[in-house]
């Protein structure tokens, strides 16, 4: 029963790793893998050579890492104030509005941010506006410098929700003993949050640390694509795109696979050191 | 947001004012959830040229379903909505079928390969070739433009594999020993046990391929994106956008209709909130009434090995 799918995953996820052999070769399509010059480590000396690959690689590390530390930090702030809400229905309305936009793909969530931050009748220049902190539209996509901070609150906006759901669950298992112990001992609500709430759900966070680790090259890809035209292209290019531009749009197929190996290897390392540390400060290993 | 309530001011009026704060924030965060998508609804729900003046916050000020017309008379939209609709009804029951089947073999302790097994489907997760040799692979198994590839490749779902694997091994085990015991082989074991019993966690996968398959672009701009005949309702919109985008990103004028209308009544902007809401909306509908299965699902996701 399961050997059809090992084969299926086999040509799917697999397969493609021979594809690996292009970095080393100077790749034409006409000539295939087998006729395609070997070059050596050419491609990659010539990419770690382009100033466009390291300012893409600047930019994925500081998009991912700013959504990372948001991401945890609203997830975790979200979570600890939801779990304070007494009356359930309140709590579950919020909830559930809350996950809304975790399902939303990211083009739509796009579509979304471009008519907030519009510059004519946008709802986020009109409540500055309103709030007479600037008193002219400003054009936040078409400055560098804010966007960043775009990308991280759209994830922001996207996830927080969804991903306090596993750190909720973690708080509801908390032995509520624990609780009533701080309460005799003088502890307020905030001792109790702070000496309680968080180390119970330390675990939970660690987990989901490794597991993000690994991903630390993924900044997203639909946010950047669409936005970082004109000036914004500088901070906003990634390494997806930035192999997309070379192996799709300049069919140079060499060059776009040796970034993205450079890519997964990355990844691999990222996943396997935070997976060997946090096993031994924490004693708590994915695999 | 944490800072807020960090002021630390003890006696009998703190909790009051704890819940007071905590409960205007979790309003805050109803409002910033809810109300771009609002706004959306409200703009498409509005007439196109009065849109244009500006002003459109909650709701429609001259009501139209001019924008809805216009998207459903459209021929490559209605195409979009079909294949849509077309790849997520059966990418979600072929992987959840797909799922729960290798699920159920590396759930069974008598499956002697399980740890290599389970280690040779979990590596795909963080392993990727990368886009291009999965392009050429693509192009070598002749499916570009070709609606087997919306399929195919995002078939197996390790994700999905690992929640459902959970789900099984939590079932009581007497009940799969009875049934061996009773001389029932594993096809009619997992039909008739495994799959019935693991209903909720099936749900949630289903929940999740549907939103995957629903929401995917980036195949159809990749692989299909010279044959219309094959094209989403999720890449028209991204197409869409990024003509608003590069056009001009500060004003909603009317330059660039790609095609999209006849009519100059139409403005892109209210065009695109109508497609908005017409792409979001099978997702809104269905989400609430399977959430109490996703939270569950999460759960068990997240304590993987």
């Amino acid at each position: 029963m399961i050997l059809p799918w090992m084969i299926f995953t086999f040509i799917f996820n697999y397969l493609p790793l021979t594809g690996w052999i292009m970095a080393f070769q100077n790749f034409r399509p006409g000539k295939g893998y087998w006729k395609s010059p070997f070059v050596g480590f050419d491609q990659f000396a010539f990419l770690f050579r382009e100033q466009g690959f390291w300012r893409a690689f600047r930019n994925t590390l500081a998009m991912s890492t700013m959504n990372l530390v948001f991401g945890f930090v609203f997830a975790i702030g979200f979570a600890l104030l939801l779990n304070e809400i007494k009356n359930t229905y309140f709590k579950r309305t919020v909830q559930t509005i809350s996950y809304l936009p975790h399902f939303l793909s990211w083009i739509i969530v796009c579509g979304l941010i471009s008519n907030i931050l519009s510059t004519s009748d946008g709802a986020f220049n009109n409540l500055l506006m309103w709030l007479g902190i600037i008193d002219k539209p400003i054009l936040w996509l078409g400055e560098p410098k804010y966007f960043w901070w775009i990308v991280a609150f759209a994830n922001v906006w996207k996830e927080t929700g969804w991903n306090s759901i596993i750190y909720l669950a973690a708080m509801s298992s908390i032995d509520t003993s624990l609780y009533e112990a701080c309460e005799i001992d003088g502890g307020n609500r905030y001792r109790k949050m702070w000496h309680i709430t968080l180390p119970g759900i330390r675990p939970t966070i660690l987990v989901l640390l490794i597991m993000n680790l690994g991903f630390i090259l993924n900044a997203g890809f639909e946010v950047q694509y669409l936005f970082g035209r004109g000036l914004v292209m500088d901070v906003s290019e990634t390494i997806d795109i930035f192999v997309l531009k070379y192996g799709i749009t300049l069919g140079n197929y060499s060059l776009a696979t040796a970034a993205g190996i450079f890519k997964s290897v990355i990844s691999i390392f990222m996943i396997v050191t935070t997976n060997y540390l946090s096993g031994k400060i924490e004693d708590e290993r994915l695999f | 947001m944490i800072a807020s309530k960090k002021k630390f001011k003890l006696g009998s009026i703190e909790p009051i004012v704890f819940r007071t704060v905590n409960t205007i924030i979790m309003l805050i965060v109803i409002v910033v959830m809810l109300y771009p998508f609002w706004n959306t609804v409200a703009v498409s729900l509005n007439n196109p040229q009065d849109t244009l003046k500006g002003g459109i916050t909650l709701f429609p000020r001259i009501f139209s379903t001019y924008n809805y017309e216009t998207v459903f008379k459209n021929r490559l939209l209605l195409i979009a909505s079909v294949n849509s609709v077309l790849r997520t009804g059966i990418s979600t029951i072929l992987g959840v079928i797909v799922a729960a089947m290798i699920a159920y073999v590396l759930s069974r302790p008598e499956f002697l390969w399980r740890k290599f097994a389970t280690r040779y489907f979990l590596v795909t997760m963080y392993v990727s070739a990368g886009l291009i040799p999965n392009y050429f692979l693509i192009r070598d198994l002749g499916m570009i433009n070709d609606f087997s590839v919306y399929i195919l490749p995002g078939l197996v779902s390790v994700f999905n594999v690992i929640v459902v694997r959970s789900y099984i091994k939590s079932l009581p085990s007497s009940l799969f020993e009875a049934a061996f015991i009773d001389g029932v082989g594993h096809f009619r074991c997992f039909l008739l046990i495994a799959m019935p019993c693991s209903k909720p966690v099936l749900a949630t996968v289903a929940l999740w391929c549907a939103v995957g398959a629903w929401n995917s672009w980036f195949d159809t701009f990749i692989y299909c994106s010279s044959d219309e005949n094959l094209t989403t309702l999720q890449y028209e919109m991204m197409k869409m956008l990024a003509a608003a985008m590069s056009s001009s990103s500060r004003s909603g004028d009317a330059i660039y209709q790609a095609g999209q209308a006849a009519s100059n009544m139409v403005t892109p902007v209210s065009i695109r909130a109508a497609i908005t809401v017409v792409a979001a909306v099978p997702i809104l509908v269905v989400y609430p009434f399977l959430q109490k299965y996703f939270v569950k699902g999460v759960m068990i996701g997240s304590v993987k090995e």
